[in-house]
Order: structure tokens, then sequence, then C-alpha cells
């Protein structure tokens, strides 16, 4: 390979990656540092026939936007990384409305189906078609680079992608609306994409921070349902039902988050406060003042009522009930958060956990009025029972 | 690529500014128009007068319908335009963002259709 430390490093970097995609599903093998070396050598051959073919490539992308948004599809596995970092911020530009970003980076960047999106997103085939053609007509006709921001404009755009990649993460793990709490495809779609800028970016801290988050949240997934389809709280989950590999992929990936830039980011922050949970064994064994400070941190960086509320129940876990709902009842005295459905529902549990049924009881209906998502309605129509027996 | 940087803004603005304020604000529309020029991506850009002074024609059967006033009554009205060709819209939003007016109104940015066999 004639020495080229880039290009041996960057070799070994894909070999991870493909490890990263393939080792979860496939089992590690048996020699995990020989498979990443030969991967390695394999990938380092193929990229060097891929650097001749870029080269006819750059031809094609110099005549224009529309041949290059239009030859990408399905060949994702295949494009150079430059090329692959630079359509993820094409495909999040907020020249597109958001509804256009979410299906055009599955579709650019994920390379799923029409088909596919349409079944994730909830939304008729014809509709995200449609929404495709637009986006990426927009694209080339108003001039959207296919190409990493200019420094200056890197923080805000990064954000914007972060913020397609965690609401397509949410659409999966927490779906607003129907029957199934979970869609643990979407949601694995999200960390695959998420891993790709990570990868991308590996010395920028906030895609690791996006990353280790979903990863922790995702490793949750297979406790948090219960055998009818019910919501399982964090504290009733069965541990040994988190996916520890998920979780000792992310843990690392959270010191790094944390200490790659002076002040912590909002992602580094939340990762850093699912990891807290992913280390107790046991619901008792929870550091909750770490929580409770690290939702301080990340209340200063991310000021927003919802925040301001799991820092509320954070508290109230590290200090006791009394605590926890003075700083709940200070929100809703704000009135921010009055239709949000998790709000009357933390209200009622610490009430309930002060005895005050009857005023539990009303928080409760007043969750469940607000509440769309089926298995959290059940949840709290159970809790909503409780009290009032 | 070209693009049509459109200016919008709150017209009434203007008359609410002291003669000095108005100075100032003048010297950084000339300010912004002298930059443009110098880096090369604008060559042409216009303030226009309120829509007070505007006219709205239609034409029906081949005779002209002349109203008083602009095409429609909108909170923020077109107060000027530049004519700029830049590398592409991330280059365009840069200038957009430059922009006087951009502070207190908002700049469309319309890409231009070209035609390529047009004389």
């Amino acid at each position: 390979m004639g020495g080229d430390v880039d290009r041996a490093e960057e070799a070994v970097q894909d070999a991870y990656a493909v490890a990263l995609d393939r080792w979860p599903r496939d089992g590690v093998p048996s020699t995990p540092a020989a498979w990443i070396l030969t991967t390695a050598k394999r990938r380092a051959i193929d990229r060097l026939r891929r650097e001749a073919a870029l080269r006819d490539r750059q031809a094609l992308l110099a005549r224009g936007l529309e041949e290059a948004v239009r030859d990408l599809p399905g060949e994702d596995e295949e494009m150079i990384p430059d090329e692959r970092l630079g359509l993820v911020f094409a495909c999040c530009h907020p020249a597109l409305a958001l509804e256009a970003q979410v299906p055009l980076t599955l579709r650019l960047v994920g390379g799923l189906t029409v088909q596919e999106i349409a079944r994730a997103l909830l939304l008729p085939e014809a509709t995200v078609a449609q929404r495709l053609v637009r986006a990426k007509r927009k694209v080339r006709v108003s001039g959207i680079p296919i190409a990493e921001p200019a420094p200056d404009a890197l923080p805000a755009r990064l954000d914007a992608v972060l913020a397609v990649l965690y609401l397509i993460f949410n659409e999966g793990y927490s779906a607003t609306a129907g029957d199934e709490l979970v869609r643990d495809d979407l949601a694995a779609e999200a960390i695959r994409l998420a891993r790709i800028v990570h990868l991308l970016l590996p010395d920028e801290p906030e895609p690791a921070g996006l990353l280790a988050l979903m990863l922790l949240q995702h490793s949750r997934r297979a406790a948090r349902v219960g055998a009818a389809g019910e919501l399982v709280l964090l504290e009733a989950q069965d541990r040994s039902r988190w996916d520890r590999a998920a979780i000792a992929q992310a843990l690392p990936l959270v010191d790094r988050a944390l200490t790659q830039s002076a002040s912590a980011g909002p992602y580094a922050l939340q990762a850093a406060i699912a990891a807290v949970h992913a280390r107790a064994e046991r619901p008792e064994d929870t550091e909750w003042r770490e929580i409770a400070l690290l939702y301080g941190a990340l209340v200063r960086v991310l000021p927003s009522p919802v925040v301001a509320l799991n820092r509320a129940v954070a508290v109230a876990m590290a200090s006791g009930p009394s605590v926890g709902l003075a700083l709940v009842d200070e929100l809703v005295a704000r009135g921010e958060l009055d239709d949000y459905h998790l709000l009357h529902a933390a209200r009622a549990d610490l009430l309930r956990r002060h005895g005050r049924r009857e005023e539990a009881a009303a928080a409760y209906q007043r969750a469940l009025e607000l509440a769309t998502n089926e298995p959290e309605r059940r949840f709290l129509a159970a809790r909503l029972d409780e009290c009032r027996a | 690529m070209r693009y049509m940087l459109l200016i919008y803004g709150d017209e009434s603005g203007w008359g609410n500014l002291s003669e000095a304020e108005q100075q100032a604000q003048m010297a950084k529309w000339f300010s912004y128009t002298e930059e443009m020029q110098k880096a090369g991506v604008s060559t042409q850009g216009d303030a226009l007068q309120s829509t007070a002074t505007a006219t709205s024609v239609r034409s029906k059967n081949g005779e002209p319908i002349v109203t008083d006033g602009p095409f429609a009554e909108t909170k923020e009205q077109l107060g000027g335009y530049y004519l700029l060709d830049v590398a592409d819209l991330d280059e365009a939003i840069k200038w957009a963002n430059k922009c006087p007016a951009a502070p207190t109104g908002t700049i469309e940015l319309r890409p231009i259709q070209e035609f390529p066999d047009a004389p």
C-alpha cells in the first residue's frame, strides 16, 4: 500500500464500521483482531480501486448536481466517505422543509426504498414519493450544495443533521400514535445513520454523544414493553433483557463526547444520564445524585421545560418527593407544559408517593386525556385505577 | 448560479427613523452593495420606491386593467432586489444574511430559471 498512513487508518476505520454493523447481527468472529486486519486490507485495496473510479465520478459531479443526486441511491456501501458526508448535509439543509429532510435522508443516506420509508413514517407511499421528488428538485434547482459546510457554518448545520437523525430515532423508539411502542427497524436505521455521521466526523463530540444516546435508549427495547404490549417503566424493567453489547459500544462514546470539548453538549449530557442508568445493576443502585447533577448541566445548555421536568424527577429520586414536587409545581405555575402528558404523569407519580391519592388521580386523569401512545395510555389508566381503589 | 435576492421589510419602519438613523442605514446599504460588487457576486441591484407608488396592471381582451397599489397587501413589502451570481445556495445565504434588511425583514432567494438557448 506504499506506506500511506492516512489510507491505512481509513481502511481500519472502515473495517471497524463494518464490524459495528455486522457483528451485532452475525456474531463476533473468534479472532476479532485478525478479522479487523483482514477486512482493513481488503477495504484498502477496494479503496484504491474506487479512487480511480472516483476521478471519473468527480468529472460527473462537476457536470451538475442533478447527476449527483440522481445517481447515488442504492450505492451507499460503495460511496466514498466525503461524498456521503456532503450528502448528509445536503439532505438536512434548512432550505428543505423538515418533512422533506427526513424521507430524503432515509432515501439518499440510508438507502431505504420508498415503501420502507412510507411504512416507517406511517405515510402513504404516494406522499413519500411526492416529497422525495419535490425535495430532490429543490436541491437541484435551488443549488443546495452536496458538501460539508464551511467551518463557521458547521455547528448550526451539524445541529440540524443531528436533529433529523434523533427525530427518526424517536419515531422508532416511541411512536406518537398507534399500538406499537417501538419500531425497532426505524430506531436501528437511525443508529446506523448516526454511526455514519460519527465516523465521518470523528472529532466532533455531539455526533458521538447522539450515537451513544441512541444506543443506550435502544439497549432497553426488549425490556420496555411487557408481554401484553404494555409500557414497562425503567424502574420495573428486567435489566437482564438490556442489550449489553449496545451498552458496551455506547459507554466509551459517552466518555469521548464528554471530554472532546471544553463544555459538554446536550447529546453528550443526555447520553451521560442514560449511561448512569445503564451502569446500575438494579434500580436501587441508580446514582440519582449524579443524574440530578447532569440534568442541572443539561438545563443550562438545553433550557427547555421538558428538561426542567426531568431534572425535577431526578431531584425527587435523589432528595425525596417533596423537593421534586416543589420543582414540578414551579413548572406547572409557569404554564408551559400544560399540554404535555408527562408533566401531569410525573406530578401524579410524586403526589401518589406522597400518599395524596385524590390529587394523584386527578393528575393521572389529565395525563390520560393528553397521552396518544396506546401502551402509555394503558399504563396511566392502570395507575389511575390504583389511585381510585 | 444566479439568484434574485428579494428584500422584504415593513416600509413604515423607514419613516420612524431619525435623519441620523436613516443616514447610518443608507451607509450600511452602500457598503453592502460595494462589498458584493468587489466580491464579484452582484452585477445589479436597486431600491424600490414604496408600495404607495406602485401600480398594478392586468390585461383583459387586450385592454389594460390598472389599479393603484401593489399586487397584494402584505405585512412586509418588496423594497428592493439584487441579482446574485454565486457558486451555490450556501453562498447566496451568506450574502442574504449580511443584507442590512435581514435583521428586521425577510430576504427571499429565488434561483433564476436559465434558458440555455435564450438570446
